[in-house]
């Protein structure tokens, strides 16, 4: 922990070895992301804590999905959109002038809001994709990985007979569930949900939840979710954000419990949002 | 209660005068189908298909005209394509911007324009004769922004989150575009591309200024060559019956090659996306 001179994109800062908690997995510090002129996250320092699942929540626009798609340098691809501050992986800011934003990716896995599996795809060849298309077969039998992924994903049993047929033709819950599955056949460290069940009705996105709590052994989940009742079932770690702001974050329990701010309580019992 | 007579009427009329315009558009489009199938088709025959000018038929037409076509799609598809895909993936930017509108006036160029060019440029440059190669160039400058502007068109269909979803895989932003972004588009490519090749398959203008016309065989790529819509100008000019006739034999013969090839590659294009 004594080499942590880091340069930023924005600006060369070096980190202050008490902000680096040992636990984190992943850290912001000082975020700030910006879409154009408007500021949609202010001054964000949370921590993704490992092999646990960090749910974050907040009303709509309050900046729960820029936040983690700064985790992965997704924000970028945004145009007009940019950052300042740091995001930590393992320690090292994943903004610093050596990191190639492609890598981050490979170790930083993500779900979207609608399941978007490849269109001209089969199941197969879905959750084969992130190996073929990164070239990182590494010799290991594609056959094996597709089939862990499948049954990490809780997806196997449902589809192994049908690995041929087109990704699309299945239905949306486990549509979703393939996409999981094309995160975890990377073997990324970190997995990304943005609100991964807003598109799905309550058995489906009970067997998703299943299946973040399942997957927090093997990796690091930061889920976005506006479903406090979701993110009360499945986290471990709860941050709230408001207008851009994080204004509480703590172990799930006691924050639903207890919450020590005014607007986290209300947001919470369902006074606004 | 409402009358409700002179709205029922209203919307009567209105329906009304739309299928009148409807067939007001196809009139001609019928009329021209059935004079060149009813003149042309008699002239069918083995004979009339692969015989050239002076044994009664118009092979030499025929083999030009495919000879330019597959020239053409080898110059213009891939250079098309290729712009269109900078334009639809990489074109957030002014020289993007500028292209983009130079692309729409060159869609829209007189052909004749087209034509004296390549001959200035190919013709008594480059080859130092009439060339089918000058025709293929001719006919590319008129495919490429058609081929540009669909490409574009279809890659931008492609909902951006099937982009996002390779990305956040680590996939680099090439390997996006190549391996699943122009997969997705295929349909509207194929379409596009087929569009425009039925587009240059008829041109005549800059055909006269390249390729010139001939009544015989392919001859190598630096002497004339013929095609069907040379072969048609020629015939229409002519006073005999019996080569007027030939014309519109070699009318329906193109019309023929354009219509089955966008068959054909439709159902190609289905049968792959089914799998």
């Amino acid at each position: 922990m004594t080499n942590l001179k880091m340069s930023n994109k924005n600006k060369d800062t070096t980190i202050n070895i008490e902000q680096v908690r040992p636990d984190a997995k992943m850290q912001s510090i000082a975020l700030s992301a910006w879409f154009g002129s408007k500021q949609a996250l202010k001054d964000i320092n949370l921590t993704v804590k490992a092999n646990a699942v960090t749910a974050i929540i907040g009303p709509s626009g309050c900046g729960k999905s820029t936040f983690i798609r700064c985790l992965n340098r997704m924000h970028e691809l945004v145009p007009n959109a940019r950052m300042s501050g740091q995001v930590l992986l393992d320690g090292k800011n994943i903004y610093g002038n050596e990191t190639d934003p492609v890598q981050i990716r490979r170790r930083v896995g993500m779900v979207f809001q609608k399941p978007n599996p490849f269109p001209t795809m089969s199941i197969f060849d879905n959750v084969a994709a992130g190996l073929k298309l990164t070239g990182t077969k590494k010799g290991q039998n594609l056959n094996e990985i597709v089939k862990k992924s499948l049954q990490q994903a809780t997806l196997w049993d449902e589809v192994k007979d049908d690995l041929k047929k087109p990704g699309t033709s299945i239905s949306g819950g486990q549509q979703q569930r393939l996409c999981i599955a094309r995160a975890i056949a990377l073997q990324p460290e970190v997995i990304l949900m943005d609100e991964p069940c807003s598109a799905l009705d309550p058995v489906a996105t009970a067997k998703i939840e299943e299946l973040i709590v399942s997957l927090k052994h093997d990796y690091t989940v930061a889920i976005v979710t506006h479903n406090m009742q979701q993110a009360a079932r499945v986290s471990d770690f709860t941050a709230f954000l408001y207008l851009g702001e994080l204004v509480e974050y703590g172990d799930t329990r006691s924050m639903f419990e207890n919450p020590k701010s005014e607007i986290t309580e209300k947001y919470i019992t369902g006074k606004f949002g | 209660m409402i009358n409700y007579t002179l709205r029922k009427f209203k919307n009567r009329l209105f329906f009304v005068l739309c299928a009148v315009c409807v067939t007001i558009a196809v009139i001609p489009l019928l009329s021209i189908l059935y004079e060149v199938v009813s003149r042309g088709a008699p002239q069918l025959s083995i004979n009339f298909l692969t015989q050239k000018d002076a044994d009664g038929g118009i092979g030499p037409a025929i083999q030009g005209t495919f000879i330019l076509i597959g020239l053409t799609s080898v110059i213009g598809i891939p250079v098309g394509v290729l712009s269109g895909v900078y334009l639809a993936e990489f074109g957030n930017n002014k020289y993007a911007a500028s292209i983009r509108t130079v692309n729409d006036v060159l869609t829209e160029f007189p052909s004749i324009v087209v034509g004296i060019t390549a001959f200035g440029v190919v013709v008594l440059g480059i080859m130092g004769s009439y060339s089918p190669l000058a025709g293929a160039v001719a006919l590319s400058f008129i495919l490429i922004p058609i081929v540009a502007r669909t490409t574009e068109e279809s890659l931008k269909l492609v909902p951006n989150s099937v982009r996002e979803a390779a990305l956040a895989l680590g996939v680099h932003k090439w390997r996006t575009t190549l391996s699943v972004v122009l997969p997705a588009a295929k349909g509207g490519l194929v379409t596009g591309t087929l569009l425009a090749i039925a587009r240059i398959a008829g041109e005549t203008a800059p055909l006269i200024m390249t390729v010139l016309g001939n009544a015989y065989f392919f001859q190598g790529f630096s002497s004339p060559m013929d095609a069907l819509p040379l072969r048609i100008w020629r015939d229409s000019l002519q006073p005999y019956a019996n080569l007027q006739a030939q014309g519109w034999g070699a009318a329906l013969v193109l019309i023929l090659i354009v219509l089955s090839l966008n068959i054909a590659v439709r159902m190609a294009s289905r049968g792959r996306l089914r799998r």
